[in-house]
């Protein structure tokens, strides 16, 4: 393995490991700062905001985007909010309630360590971000308003409409713009990084391709920060951007880095359900809806009268049924899981059977239609505006979809991945929602990373290399790298086979919901080990891409991310195999409670299973971070 | 749930390049669902074209829920189409008939020139950004976030500004090629807020001054609030004329030159 899988977590009592950290760690001084050069590839809220931040501190930052403008980020469609401890509710929340309620919330699978920290510099980020000018909701007095959000105790939750990613990403690109005016970010738009340049087992820089003319090219630095986001679009549906891709992160595994517990997903239970073979990503509705929203199916399996006409006592009402005190509102993965239950029992609802009603009648009955309307009428707008039905008067039809991924590249205290240089922050690292994430806290984990964490940390890997230069960009090892992706980009184009780029995408997808969805069991994955290597090949020797590699070619960029896809898909079987319990968002069948609930077993697997790339997608070697737990007492989750 | 289908023809522009020239092709599609989206009807017409041999049609999309401002074109000469506050990746093919001659076309506008088919190049919109379009704060600056209140009016105004997804739409959408509503929905963000104060007529004046140097002028049509998928209010145009002027002469004070 290259380099170190050391956590390097400090020290000391959990409340003061980063204020000592920040104190011991090696300084760069402000005139040698500008001797570095820092490459970001991303340039959603963790890329954007830590590529502004260390440009501001004065580093020779280049940040990378593959869309045309930074802002198009996909942390812009969070639509909740962002959890911090500022406790400005006088409700009782504190930076320890906060990193006590996303251990738990993670079922142990998290290092305690990043996630005090991330609870820590939690009030930090709100603080920049209305000093930038994020609107977020006020009290008519003028104060931050705040609410509960995803069945939290505390009303934590900052937020801006039903718009707070596209506000904070806005913060943020706005941040980093003003470094690109000042020159000290070299902004690269519709660039994509497609290898990472390793020299003796340190990272040195990238390999990029303009998306608009074709040219390759290696870009070199003193450090590397992947802020790339999630791998959900391995599902081809998910709520995920059409763009969202593991290739940076794949490519940089395939150089040494270590993959950490691709098998943990968070499947969103309030997501709009498919409507045909077409359909090319689904849209989340916001989880708020559980609140006032009755969830049910009818109980015979060819039902045919409108939902309203359908008797009480033919109505499955299944969660308040089976979790009478939490009801329609028990957490994500087991709502999500309880609805797949019915619709595979043949209970689903819509032309494709497929959905549960989330049914408003009754709140409409009881608290009239003009409060449901003040509610949550932007949201039935947007429900009607894909599905052209009124939520009103029928209810509407949901379906869970994958939504976050909490497995990533494994990265220490440091955010450093094992492989010296190479840093990774945001939902690309694996780091701090262990095996489920909280609602309202992927926000909160992107900016703490970017303004908040990577700045520091990165000096101290940076300050002992003063003096040193970087890699030159003629040198053998860049010119291989270069050499490579663009003999591999001209390959892709010859395959001269029969099926698209999204045929593929969308037979993988399918085989990773029902294999590796939202319940999986041995002989599924055992099933996917051998299926999706099987599709592969195929996909290999038959994908059609057409066009040329010198111009904007869409199938050209997606043949490369799907073939990644591929691969992750391979390791995701394997690591969601081998991790033989329940926990979080990954419910094996065979280990769950009497009561059908997910069961964990802390004795063998309390760690973080860390994957080095072995040669090819099947040789994969595990290695594991043994998770310890000092504040946090360990306990299994209920919702009866 | 109604399930109906459309027969259609399209007229879509393609051209290789930004130098090359372009042409309308038509295209034949039949059985296409009420219920697909108007990007999911252009999936199933390049997966024909792909099986076909025939190289796709480049149409840009990303986040597909009207948020991202990465989609855009011209349909049926409209920018977004016929829907009001409707990104094209939320419009609907129930929005349109049987029989239909859809005509899709890149966003029209000198500044934003074409890259490849539907794509287009809105680099211009990040420079007047990058011309004051944030507050200077510096990262671990910021003063506690409830000691600068703000009454909820400015803040919700504010947001509607801050709304704009910055698609371009409302330029392609100006007979002129304008960049007011998007410029004035940016500044007015920014200018409102009481931490927007310190740089208000510096941001401005260059931020106005640098959406001259890219688009053309205003002259109050009112075709960009028609098509803007956020609907950006008109007013935010003339709000930022008052601030432009006023800039003009707060800002040579400063200088001490008045
Ligand atoms: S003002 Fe409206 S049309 Fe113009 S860029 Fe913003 S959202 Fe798009
Ligand atoms: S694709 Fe994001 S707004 Fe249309």
């Amino acid at each position: 393995m290259i380099g170190s899988f050391d956590s390097k977590v400090p020290d000391g009592p959990m409340a003061e490991k980063w204020t000592n950290h920040k104190f011991n760690m090696k300084l760069v001084n402000p005139a040698n700062k500008r001797k570095f050069e820092v490459i970001v590839v991303g340039t959603g809220l963790a890329g954007a905001s830590a590529a502004a931040t260390m440009g501001e501190l004065g580093y020779k930052v280049k940040a990378f985007t593959y869309s045309d403008t930074p802002r198009r980020a996909h942390s812009i469609a969070a639509q909740g909010g962002i959890n911090a401890a500022k406790n400005y509710q006088n409700d009782g929340d504190s930076v320890h309630r906060l990193f006590y309620d996303t251990v738990k919330g993670g079922d142990y699978r998290s290092r305690e360590a990043n996630v005090h920290r991330l609870a820590e510099v939690s009030v930090n980020i709100i603080d920049q971000c209305v000093a930038q000018g994020v609107p977020f909701a006020r009290e008519y007095a003028g104060q931050l308003d705040n609410r509960s959000f995803g069945g939290a105790q505390v009303s934590r939750t900052f937020y801006a409409r039903g718009q707070t990613g596209q506000q904070l990403l806005i913060g943020a690109y706005s941040a980093l713009m003003r470094q690109v005016s000042k020159g000290s970010v070299e902004l690269h738009t519709r660039t994509e990084m497609l290898d990472l340049i390793v020299e003796d087992g340190v990272a040195r820089g990238i390999v990029t391709r303009d998306l608009v003319t074709g040219d390759v090219r290696s870009h070199t630095a003193h450090a590397v920060v992947l802020a790339t986001g999630g791998y959900g679009n391995v599902y081809y549906l998910s709520t995920n951007a059409m763009m969202c891709n593991v290739t940076a992160g794949w490519r940089a595994h395939r150089q040494g880095a270590l993959f950490a517990n691709p098998c943990y997903t968070q499947i969103h239970p309030t997501c709009i359900p498919a409507s045909d073979e077409f359909q090319s990503k689904l849209t989340l509705m916001s989880e708020s809806l559980r609140n006032d929203g009755r969830i049910w199916v009818p109980r015979s399996h060819d039902e045919t009268r409108m939902a309203k006409d359908i008797p009480d006592d033919e109505r499955y009402y299944y969660l308040e049924e089976k979790y009478p005190a939490f009801g329609n509102l028990v957490p994500r993965d087991v709502a999500s899981r309880n609805a797949k239950t019915v619709v595979d029992q043949g209970m689903g609802v819509g032309p494709l059977k497929n959905g549960v009603f989330l049914d408003f009648a009754d709140a409409i009955a009881r608290d009239g239609e003009q409060t449901v309307r003040e509610k949550y009428g932007n949201l039935f707008d947007m429900y009607e505006r894909i599905t052209g039905e009124n939520p009103y008067e029928r209810p509407m039809r949901i379906y869970p979809a994958t939504h976050y991924t909490m497995g990533g590249l494994w990265v220490d205290y440091e955010l450093q991945s094992n492989v010296p240089g190479l840093f990774v922050v945001g939902e690309a690292n694996f780091s701090d929602h262990g095996a489920n994430r909280l609602g309202a806290s992927a926000l909160m984990q992107g900016l703490a990373d970017g303004y908040f964490v990577l700045p520091y940390t990165i000096g101290n890997y940076l300050a002992p290399l003063l003096g040193q230069g970087k890699l030159s960009e003629d040198d053998p090892i860049c010119q291989a790298a270069v050499q490579g992706v663009a003999d591999q980009t001209k390959k892709w184009l010859s395959v001269g086979g029969t099926q698209s780029v999204d045929y593929y995408h969308r037979e993988l997808g399918k085989l990773v919901w029902d294999y590796i969805g939202m319940e999986r069991d041995k002989a599924g994955l055992e099933k996917a080990m051998t299926e999706i290597p099987a599709l592969r090949e195929e996909f290999e020797k038959n994908v059609r891409v057409l066009g040329d590699g010198q111009s904007l070619n869409s199938s050209l960029e997606k043949v490369g991310r799907v073939a990644d896809f591929f691969e992750l898909a391979e390791l995701k079987a394997r690591d969601a195999l081998e991790r033989e319990e329940s926990c979080g968002g990954h419910f094996r069948s065979e280990s769950q409670t009497p009561e059908g609930e997910a069961l964990r077993n802390d004795e063998d697997f309390a760690h973080v299973a860390a994957w080095e790339w072995g040669g090819d997608p099947g040789s994969a070697i595990k290695h594991k971070e043994e998770l310890t737990f000092e504040e946090v007492a360990l306990t299994q989750r209920s919702y009866k | 749930m109604s399930e109906e289908t459309l027969n259609l023809t399209l007229k879509v522009w393609r051209q290789e390049g930004p130098n090359a020239k372009g042409r309308f092709e038509t295209y034949q599609l039949s059985d296409i669902s009420t219920h697909m989206s108007f990007l999911e009807m252009m999936d199933v017409l390049n997966e024909q074209l792909i099986a076909k041999g025939e190289v796709p049609v480049e149409i840009e999309s990303d986040c597909r829920e009207g948020i991202c401002g990465t989609c855009g074109c011209m349909i049926n000469g409209r920018a977004h189409g016929p829907e009001k506050a409707t990104a094209t990746c939320q419009l609907h093919m129930r929005s349109f008939s049987d029989g239909d001659t859809i005509v899709v076309e890149p966003f029209l506008a000198s500044s934003f020139p074409i890259i490849k088919d539907l794509a287009v190049d809105r680099a211009p919109l990040d420079r007047i950004i990058e011309a004051g379009g944030y507050i200077s704060i510096s990262t671990g600056s910021a003063p506690d976030a409830n000691l600068i209140p703000v009454p909820k009016d400015t803040a919700d105004a504010a947001f509607d500004g801050a709304a704009c997804i910055g698609c371009g739409a409302c330029v392609a959408a100006c007979p002129n090629s304008a960049g007011q509503l998007f410029t004035s929905a940016k500044i007015q963000h920014l200018n409102l807020l009481p931490q927007g104060q310190a740089e208000r007529w510096a941001r401005t004046e260059s931020m106005v001054e640098t959406m001259e140097d890219y688009f053309g002028s205003c002259t109050n049509h009112g075709e960009c609030h028609e098509a803007c998928p956020k609907e950006i209010p008109l007013d935010f145009i003339a709000y930022t004329n008052r601030d432009y002027m006023k800039s003009k002469r707060k800002n040579r004070k400063l200088q001490g030159q008045a």
